[in-house]
């Protein structure tokens, strides 16, 4: 069917790798057969702190092993701009669970084994793990993000808040969370001569080429990175992790392709995690609800390796006016696993204390907590909440907690606001006219099940003027030109407008190829904006055991232009439904003693199981902001995360009248209140 | 995982050399093989043997054979309608998936879901005789309130087995040394200073079958359990109760209690306190007192305490109405 | 060693009795439909019918396997077209990155047949109830973590496949 008038864009177009995501012939990053494959597992530290003075194998289980690596025989690796890629190059024992040894064998079982029986040597050494506020160590980073300070402020917050008509002075703590994709990081590595071949799971193929390459002393186009399909990520997959090197490493020194896939006990310490934050929050307002003063200061962990700060603070800088505003966040280093990206960094913990302490705030003003937001909302957040509470049902709310009980249960309800920033980032994209067959768009792009590769053909149909089957799109391969990370929901932006040019540029040259490179625009483009939301939850705790179930979840967004909303619903309401994670289950517990997260596997690690997830849904407003990009889109792949956890915990409180201010709201917590 | 030989057994004499172990649905052997925390040097597959039947027995009551899969035993009619605590236990436990793979009598053999336990490189007692158990000041959110030792605070994970003990289910089991049947309580053993030892079972012994009583109590039975999601976890705590009240006074009663000790509890002293007392929600108050004033909580797991005790009075009070 | 996969038997030569039935479909018969995601039971992503059954791959041991019939998601369908499983999530956008999706799908085509047996589930009251209501559909699927949250849109897809 050739119908050139509608837009594709904006269609409930079907994923375009569904059929083969269904059928099961839809490849990941451990699945291409490679002749005389070796399999590769990681020795990890036992202890948090140490030196490891040799690595001893065991010749019983050593049948079908190739080499075991470590610092005493591994090759020399150039310095990168992140340390944990300096694997095995060191004595040096940071965290438990780093890789201080990879076996390589000809079989996944041999491999397995003799990783377990490896005799480690080690000299153990006194370690803290421990985040408290008062750490001697806590200081100020110096950003938190390139670009973003650390400490903002504006006005007098100690005189607005010590002359305010309310307040509320609280304490959000939120746990360790590990992103957890279904698919762990994987890795096959090959050398074809001096040039590196990854098959990897990962956000950003471009980009880990380029890391690769500097790992390995080679230029980027000499390291080719396929990732045509990533089951999942959320952040941690969004730069090289260590088993992309040890795989690449393993293969040179063996001759062999090797495979290398984590376990999963093992993506709780290497790949990356979202960190624990404590945050002190205080708020001035009028006794009418008009904001004042907030102070909202957190306190957070990194790894002796490396400084990634999780920055709470920073949602509070853009999410109200207030006149006199002060953030601030501490950081400590501990011998624990470096924190990374994980879906809403910043954000997703930051809008759990501001928008809890919020909704103390309404409590102590007897104001309806929508009707609070609303007095310092600009209008696109305004539309969501007022388009929200209609749609949920939320007008006629009894605001007074523990007031609906239906057998066992206390039910109740909470809102909260969501926000995310409008990100771009340099992309370039190439379109080739191929005659008869239709056009080819490529753009070393990564569709992790965000929906990027049908975005884009959509995105292209409509520029090009010509049925989205005649798009052919190729992505997920650093041979393409050259795309920045899956991450920051920023890959419709960015890449879309790269496709946009280049598209544009074609027709307007009558060429038969085109590039577009958006380095020039995307430096031009307002910095400021951000996409909003609103969250209202219904939810159900167990008088007799304390279980809370989220009986409803929804979410009204504005997130500019929706080019598909079939995926941009699944989008939100798998933001949401982690957010639901975030809320009510998630914890990486951390033994203080031995240094671990002792629950690192998908039993003890709950993540929300089909069970959990009852009635939920999202709608948006569909208001192009035709001043940020072609597309007039915003992203939308972690907005859903923003705000939701706040929205059930807040909810909690008003099903029993006990306020949670530590993270997971679990049975053990609220039992003692019910 | 360490390499094994594998046979599959032929007949209940074979025996087991030492390092031998019996392998049947593999839902946790497999498991902890591939964790390096079990590491038989045999495993001897019995899921072929005679095992996969529930009939019934001759004086009344129920065998299960020791093979029979934990889903096929769930939708039995015979249990769904006679014991409806047990049916309602297996159905609480794990995913659909697991329970067409677990058994019998490997789901009674499951060993703890410690986290120290679960990682052999860890300091466990349990795994590690000697080697210490972090748990008691580490985390132990989930583990022993009732029967815990200094050297080991592990909870028994099933569900079944909850209802088993509630149920006076006894285990026939088969060994070198010929058969013998024991009740399903002495079964698991409390931890003292061998935790290492989980059951009463000596090595090359099997279990072939689990025996349900006559029990018309049963008839009236539930299972209850709290977790941390709406599925697919472990309880945080169990109550498997069956309640038979005579004009408005408990003429009988069963209850057990689960993740809250090395093995199901059967709460005797709890039954004992209800029978011949009124069937109200204070008398299984008092009742769930009275069994849990031996508890000895830690500092992250006494809200167990108030778990057990609220789902002894609901499930109890629910049995008391319920007619179905 | 024998394994009958899809309808094809299979002849495994030299195979370690370590190797998981999960393994031996991925790494020897590059069956790679069936996924790896924890390895240990604990989220379904390597769900396969065995003998019918939807079991976790994972945790099976192949050399225990000799006489039974695996099926996985590529042995769905039949000729060339989707089984109404896969169909339904295609039309209602069942998967985001798709990692979980064959076992989600083998996942519900085993659960259907236990649903038509009458099998209940821990949600299941009484005998009268409809056992494919949302419910009990979360419940019995609950074997089968989605990361992505696709959840929602799982249920109709599956409600649809059993012709509700």
């Amino acid at each position: 069917m050739t119908n050139t008038l509608s837009r594709a864009v904006g269609s409930p177009l079907a994923r375009l790798e569904g059929p083969a995501k269904v059928s099961g012939a839809a490849r990941y990053a451990a699945e291409y057969p490679q002749d005389q494959m070796a399999y590769a597992w990681i020795v990890p530290s036992p202890v948090p702190r140490g030196r490891l003075d040799a690595v001893l194998t065991d010749p019983a289980e050593e049948d079908d092993v190739l080499v075991v690596l470590w610092h005493g025989n591994a090759p020399h690796l150039e310095k990168s701009d992140d340390p944990e890629l300096a694997v095995l190059q060191s004595d040096r024992i940071a965290y438990r669970g780093q890789p201080v040894a990879l076996v390589v064998a000809r079989t996944l079982e041999g491999a397995r084994r003799a990783a377990q029986v490896v005799q480690l040597d080690i000299t153990a050494e006194d370690h803290d793990v421990e985040l408290r506020a008062d750490h001697p160590d806590l200081h100020t980073p110096d950003e938190v993000v390139p670009g973003v300070p650390a400490d903002t402020a504006t006005g007098d917050v100690d005189a607005a808040l010590a002359t305010a008509p309310a307040t509320v002075d609280v304490t959000y703590s939120t746990p360790a969370l590990h992103n957890n994709p279904m698919e762990p990081h994987a890795t096959i590595a090959r050398w074809d001569g001096e040039d590196l071949v990854l098959y990897d799971s990962n956000q950003h193929p471009s980009g880990i080429a380029k890391t690769l390459g500097t790992v390995f002393g080679l230029p980027a186009e000499r390291v080719h990175v396929i990732a045509e399909h990533i089951g999942g990520g959320f952040g941690s997959k969004g730069s090289a992790r260590p088993n992309a090197v040890l795989a690449a490493m393993g293969s040179w020194v063996t001759g062999r392709p090797v495979q290398l896939a984590l376990p999963r006990q093992a993506m709780f310490s290497m790949v990356g995690h979202r960190a624990p934050t404590v945050q002190r929050i205080r708020i001035g307002a009028s006794l009418d609800g008009e904001l004042t003063a907030i102070d909202h200061e957190s306190w957070t962990q990194t790894s002796r390796l490396f400084e990634f700060v999780e920055s709470p603070g920073v949602v509070t800088r853009s999410m109200y006016p207030v006149p006199n505003l002060r953030t601030s966040h501490r950081v400590v280093p501990l011998d624990v696993p470096t924190p990374r990206w994980m879906r809403g960094p910043g954000e997703a913990p930051g809008m759990v204390a501001l928008e809890c302490a919020l909704d103390e705030l309404a409590i102590r003003l007897d104001l309806d907590p929508v009707e609070l937001r609303a007095r310092s909302a600009n209008p696109g957040y305004l539309s969501c909440l007022r388009r929200g509470a209609e749609r949920f049902g939320w007008s006629g709310r009894d605001n007074r907690p523990r007031q609906r009980r239906e057998g066992d249960w206390w039910i109740g309800t909470g809102m909260a606001g969501a926000t995310y920033p409008a990100n771009a980032m340099p992309s370039t994209a190439r379109v080739r006219a191929l005659g008869h067959d239709g056009y080819e768009v490529a753009i070393g792009a990564a569709d992790l099940g965000t929906g990027a590769r049908t975005i884009l053909a959509q995105i292209a149909a409509d520029e090009l003027g010509v049925p989205v089957d005649d798009v052919h799109i190729r992505i997920g391969d650093s041979t393409l030109p050259v795309a920045s990370v899956a991450g920051g929901s920023s890959g419709s932006a960015s890449w879309g407008w790269a496709v946009t040019g280049a598209c544009r540029a074609l027709r307007e040259s009558g060429d038969d190829e085109a590039t577009f490179d958006t380095t020039e625009l995307v430096g031009k483009m307002p910095t400021d904006r951000h996409a909003y939301g609103a969250h209202f939850a219904e939810v159900r705790v167990d008088a007799v055991t304390g279980e809370v179930r989220v009986s409803r979840l929804f979410g009204m967004y504005d997130t500019g232009r929706i080019l598909n909303p079939r995926t941009a619903r699944s989008q939100f309401i798998g933001g949401m439904v982690m957010g639901i994670g975030m809320a009510l289950h998630e914890e990486s517990v951390l033994d203080p003693a031995l240094g671990a997260w002792v629950n690192h596997d998908l039993a003890e690690y709950h993540i929300p199981a089909h069970a959990d997830v009852e009635q939920i849904d999202a709608e948006w407003l569909d208001e192009p902001a035709a001043d940020l990009n072609p597309m007039g889109a915003k992203g939308i792949g972690e907005i859903g995360i923003v705000g939701s956890p706040a929205a059930i915990v807040n909810a909690v409180w008003h099903a029993t009248g006990v306020r949670i201010r530590d993270l997971p709201v679990r049975l053990d917590k609220l039992l003692p209140s019910l | 995982m360490k390499t094994f030989e594998y046979r599959t057994a032929t007949g209940l004499a074979d025996g087991l050399e030492p390092g031998a172990v019996f392998l049947a649905g593999g839902t946790n052997l497999v498991d902890l093989m591939k964790l390096g925390v079990a590491t038989p040097d045999v495993l001897v597959d019995v899921t072929r043997l005679p095992l996969d039947q529930v009939t019934e027995l001759p004086g009344g009551g129920v065998r299960i054979g020791s093979a029979v899969r934990n889903s096929d035993l769930a939708a039995d009619r015979r249990i769904r309608t006679g014991y409806p605590v047990l049916s309602q236990a297996l159905l609480a436990g794990a995913s659909g998936q697991l329970r067409n793979m677990a058994t019998t009598g490997g789901n009674l053999l499951q060993r703890t879901r410690c986290r120290y336990f679960m990682d052999a490189t860890m300091p466990c007692n349990k795994h590690l005789p000697g080697s210490g158990c972090p748990a008691r000041e580490g985390d132990h959110r989930n583990l022993a309130v009732l029967g815990g030792s200094d050297a080991c605070i592990a909870t028994h994970p099933s569900d079944m087995a909850v209802a088993l003990a509630a149920l006076d289910a006894v285990v026939q089991i088969d060994g070198p040394a010929g058969s013998r049947s024991i009740p399903v309580t002495d079964l698991h053993r409390l931890p003292g200073d061998t935790p290492e030892r989980d059951t009463a079972l000596e090595h090359g012994e099997l279990i072939t079958a689990v025996d349900l009583p006559v029990l018309p109590v049963a008839a009236r039975s539930a299972y209850r359990k709290a977790r941390d999601r709406a599925s697919y976890a472990f309880a945080v705590g169990a109550v498997a109760a069956a309640l038979e009240v005579k004009d408005g006074l408990v003429h009988d009663v069963r209850l057990a209690f689960g993740a809250v000790a090395p093995k199901p509890w059967r709460a005797l002293a709890a039954e004992q306190a209800l029978r011949g007392q009124p069937a109200t929600r204070e008398s299984f108050l008092a009742a769930a007192d009275a069994e849990l004033a031996a508890a000895q909580p830690l500092r992250d797991n006494a809200y167990k305490v108030t778990l057990i005790r609220n789902l002894t009075a609901a499930t109890l009070s629910a049995l008391t109405g319920d007619v179905r | 060693m024998r394994l009958t996969v899809n309808g094809a038997q299979h002849h495994l030569v030299g195979l370690d009795p370590r190797t998981t039935l999960l393994d031996v479909l991925r790494e020897r018969l590059h069956l790679t439909g069936a996924k790896k995601g924890c390895d240990h039971g604990q989220c379904g992503a390597c769900t396969v019918l065995l003998d019918g059954r939807r079991v976790n791959s994972c945790l099976i041991l192949a050399i225990t396997q000799p006489d039974a019939r695996v099926t996985t998601v590529e042995g769905l369908g039949h000729r060339g077209e989707p089984h109404p499983v896969q169909q339904g999530f295609l039309e209602h956008d069942g998967f985001q990155c798709g990692y979980c999706t064959p076992g989600q799908i083998c996942s519900a085509v085993g659960m259907l047949d236990e649903v038509a047996q009458g099998w209940p589930s821990a949600v299941t009251e009484s005998d009268s109830e409809d056992l494919l209501a949302d419910a009990e559909i979360r419940e019995r699927m609950s074997g089968n973590l989605c990361r992505c949250g696709a959840y929602p849109n799982m249920v109709p897809a599956i409600r649809e496949a059993a012709g509700r």
